[in-house]
């Protein structure tokens, strides 16, 4: 809305390009207004965030894997929330919780969203910069103070919120309840209601770009699945965040100001608090209505970008473009009415659990057809094995792995006694968990050179990368799915201290070394990154042979992505191995007329007097085809 | 005045996605009462107590207010198509007026209920959902009460006439947005008043 903006991207000359910025340091890294540079903000604080919450999860699998020895190391870097060389139980829950709070939130919505649908939106639909690039700044923003104060309450004294990533109440309501639902917990509220204004304001940039400002030709059936995806993930945030917020509004006055939305009937310290009437099952409501959506505002950014690398890289058209289109909105649609999965448990009458039941499990439908067009896109295909392709059929895989488990959860029956083991931590790890950071770590191998002006991350390491961290992902999440079929429950300090879950300490002592090591792959991730940055190989303009358009734009970043006019869209951008070309692929900005040798009748279908020239061109070039 | 013409036109191809933005904040605003309503709904239909309030009749007479204003605005922003700058300013100031007028009356609503022994923090909450639905309203009302500031503020500069159209239009989508959802609101409560 700033007047500023209005003109700076009016201007489509090229000298002006060139006289127009004299950035200073501040709005050239720190305040920056160009959506590559919120990209790059975006990607770097988002794996900053991974690797505390990947660390975080090394120390919970530490004290699974060990719950009866000490170490002093320990002590020595926790202090008083590791005394005596042993996590404390409570601290073990805030671990928990807040791995879960930044791998969800932190990383894969915003560092995957926030990462990809900057980066890729305008440079793919062809537009100067993002509808607002003030807000869309300030989107960032937002982000960072989010990340920053729930950073912070690690340095609190009774510790983070420890009510698991889902802060259900009574639990998250009363600051006595516990260590974790004292100051921690207020944090994480404050932390979250920024985060939601931040994603609020990127969603609703991403869907005024993609909706207002497509350059020419460029109809909603020639954007790639990248932009697709992000589009449909950015409805979903806009329409299932609020009610987040609602939720939480109502959460902060239970907490301070007395209120009884979700707390009735608590006996505390054997004195009855004055609250009555509430429903904790409300929270549950207002939380799943955002939850379930969240989930898939994790999945279908990784999905749009593996199909992207999957077609690139297998030189073949995506398998099933429409039904590509069409499933991720079916995907959209559903995942308003499946909610009720997550509160199977809670009481729900079983008729409406039925409801709940049939409803989760149709996502099942357009999932599979995702998957077997992934597949399909695969089979046959001229494939180049890049790290960015490897990680893409990882995706597939674990998304397979996972999804199949998700049939099982999604029975009401049978999640009473799947509900809150180990086996519901398999599936959502698997399926979103891997699958996601999967897809987005695809994204950061294709498109660094569009990231980091020109240069390429190293091509070994990245293979070492992939192959440590697939292999040790399974090692870590399947021998889960056997331990939740014996009933043991997530979220436990100790459980092998139980006589009956005894049997799983070894198991579990052999997940945690297969975590150590896939952690310690991740520095060889780290490393390639941030010395690709400035050491990597150079690339050429367009390093894979795509068609879309952001390897169209000069490899150096200048405001406003295009010198001189934004190119023009003439075709869908997935010709790949099309019969009669020379090459295997034809970018998009290439009319037709220049591939008459290439062209089909139903490149034509809206465009009878393009039909009638090629009919032409046919009859004289290709007597034999013409009837 | 070819480069003119050229600008002019391109200044009005990236206003139209900004205006784009406010529609879907609308939407995303939408939600949020969508969803405390509901709330409401799922806690008065299941263990909760109901509201068992007669609502004071204030609240009917700032509905009315927030209803004269967006009438008012409507008229500004016909003089703004008009071009007629100080018909523009004067319905300007009256919209907002009366959206301060409206957010004094339901501050004074809130201190009729605190009389009628209607409070905020009680152990019924569908009560303290009244207080939640004005107070996320009186919230939205302060934006939009900024929004019309900058619109009239843009009138005392020299900015071209489809910025100054911009501001009035973006500050109208979400003032009219306001009124609907109070009404919305208000007739929520009056049919879920036993």
């Amino acid at each position: 809305m700033s007047t500023v903006a209005v003109h700076d991207h009016s201007v489509s000359h090229d000298h002006d390009h060139e006289h127009h910025h004299h950035d200073t340091f501040i709005t050239k890294y720190v305040f920056s207004q160009d959506h590559k540079m919120i990209a790059k903000q975006f990607l770097i604080t988002g794996i900053t965030m991974a690797v505390i919450a990947m660390l975080l999860s090394i120390l919970f699998r530490i004290q699974l894997a060990y719950p009866d020895k000490t170490f002093p190391l320990l002590t020595t870097l926790l202090g008083r929330f590791a005394p005596n060389g042993r996590l404390d139980p409570e601290f073990y829950l805030s671990l928990v919780t807040i791995h879960g709070t930044i791998m969800v939130f932190f990383v894969l919505t915003a560092g995957l969203s926030g990462t990809f649908s900057n980066l890729l939106i305008p440079l793919q639909v062809g537009a100067r910069d993002m509808a607002s690039p003030f807000v869309n700044m300030l989107s960032y923003w937002f982000f960072f103070g989010a990340s920053i104060v729930m950073l912070s309450s690690f340095f609190v004294q009774k510790g983070p919120a420890g009510a698991g990533w889902t802060i259900y109440p009574p639990l998250s309501a009363l600051p006595k309840a516990m260590k974790g639902s004292e100051m921690g917990m207020t944090l994480w509220l404050i932390s979250m209601v920024m985060f939601i204004a931040s994603s609020l304001m990127g969603g609703i940039n991403y869907v005024s770009t993609v909706l207002n400002m497509r350059t020419k030709g460029m109809d909603l059936w020639k954007m790639p699945l990248t932009v697709w995806a992000f589009f449909l993930t950015a409805i979903l945030g806009i329409l299932s965040f609020p009610v987040l917020v609602a939720g939480v509004v109502l959460l902060i006055f239970d907490r301070s100001f007395g209120t009884s939305f979700y707390l009735s009937d608590i006996v505390m310290n054997g004195k009855l608090l004055p609250y009555s009437g509430g429903s904790p099952i409300l929270f549950q409501h207002l939380f799943w209505f955002l939850g379930h959506p969240e989930v898939y505002i994790v999945i279908m950014p990784a999905m749009g970008i593996s199909s992207e690398i999957i077609a690139v890289n297998a030189r073949k058209p995506i398998f099933g473009y429409h039904a590509m289109v069409y499933s991720l909105i079916g995907i959209s649609t559903l995942s308003f009415i499946v909610w009720g999965h997550h509160m199977f448990v809670t009481g729900m009458n079983p008729f409406l659990g039925g409801v709940f039941m049939i409803t989760t499990l149709i996502i099942a439908v357009p999932s599979a057809v995702k998957t077997f067009n992934w597949i399909a896109t695969i089979w046959r295909g001229n494939i180049r094995f890049t790290p960015a392709m490897l990680f893409a059929i990882g995706l597939v895989s674990f998304f397979i792995s996972g999804g199949v488990t998700g049939i099982f959860l999604g029975n009401s029956a049978l999640d009473i006694p799947l509900h809150d083991t180990y086996f519901v931590v398999a599936h959502f790890h698997l399926v979103m968990g891997s699958a996601a950071i999967f897809g987005m770590l695809a994204g950061v191998y294709h498109w660094f050179p569009k990231l980091f002006a020109g240069r390429l991350m190293d091509e070994k390491l990245g293979y070492f990368h992939f192959w440590v961290t697939f292999i040790c992902a399974y090692l870590v999440f399947f021998p889960m799915h056997f331990m939740g079929l014996d009933g043991v429950p997530r979220r436990y300090y100790a459980m092998t201290e139980f006589p009956a879950f005894n049997h799983w300490l070894s198991v579990n002592t052999f997940i945690t070394w297969a975590a150590i090591v896939a952690a310690l792959a991740q520095v060889s991730f780290l490393y390639n990154f941030f010395s690709s940055i400035f050491f990597g190989k150079r690339a050429t303009q367009n390093p894979w042979n795509a068609n879309t358009l952001e390897w169209t734009a000069p490899m150096e970043h200048i405001h406003g992505n295009w010198r001189g006019d934004i190119p023009t869209v003439y075709r869908w951008p997935y010709d790949y191995s099309k019969p009669g070309h020379d090459e295997d692929f034809i970018p998009q900005t290439v009319p037709l007329s220049e591939t008459m040798s290439s062209n089909l009748p139903h490149d034509f279908e809206d465009n009878p007097a393009g039909l009638e020239i090629y009919n032409e061109w046919a009859k004289a070039n290709r007597p034999s085809e013409v009837k | 005045m070819m480069m003119a013409q050229i600008q002019q036109k391109e200044d009005r191809l990236s206003l139209q996605p900004k205006k784009f933005v406010m529609w879907l904040f609308v939407f995303a605003s939408f939600m949020i009462f969508a969803a405390l309503t509901s709330g409401f709904m799922v806690y008065a239909g299941g263990r909760g107590h109901a509201l068992n309030v007669i609502l004071p009749n204030i609240f009917m007479y700032s509905t009315g207010v927030l209803i004269i204003s967006s009438v008012t605005l409507f008229l500004a922003t016909r003089a703004t198509k008009r071009q007629e700058v100080s018909k523009q300013r004067l319905f300007i100031t009256l919209t907002m007026i009366l959206g301060v007028i409206f957010f004094g009356l339901q501050i004074d609503g809130w201190r009729i209920l605190t009389e009628m022994n209607i409070f905020f923090v009680e152990p019924n909450a569908s009560r303290s959902f009244i207080y939640i639905f004005t107070g996320v309203h009186l919230l939205h009302i302060i934006a939009g009460l900024l929004l019309l500031t900058s619109a009239l503020y843009t009138t005392y500069r020299s900015k071209p006439q489809s910025i100054i159209q911009f501001r009035l239009e973006i500050a109208s989508i979400f003032w009219h947005f306001l009124d609907i959802i109070w009404i919305y609101l208000y007739v929520f409560l009056l049919l879920n008043q036993n």
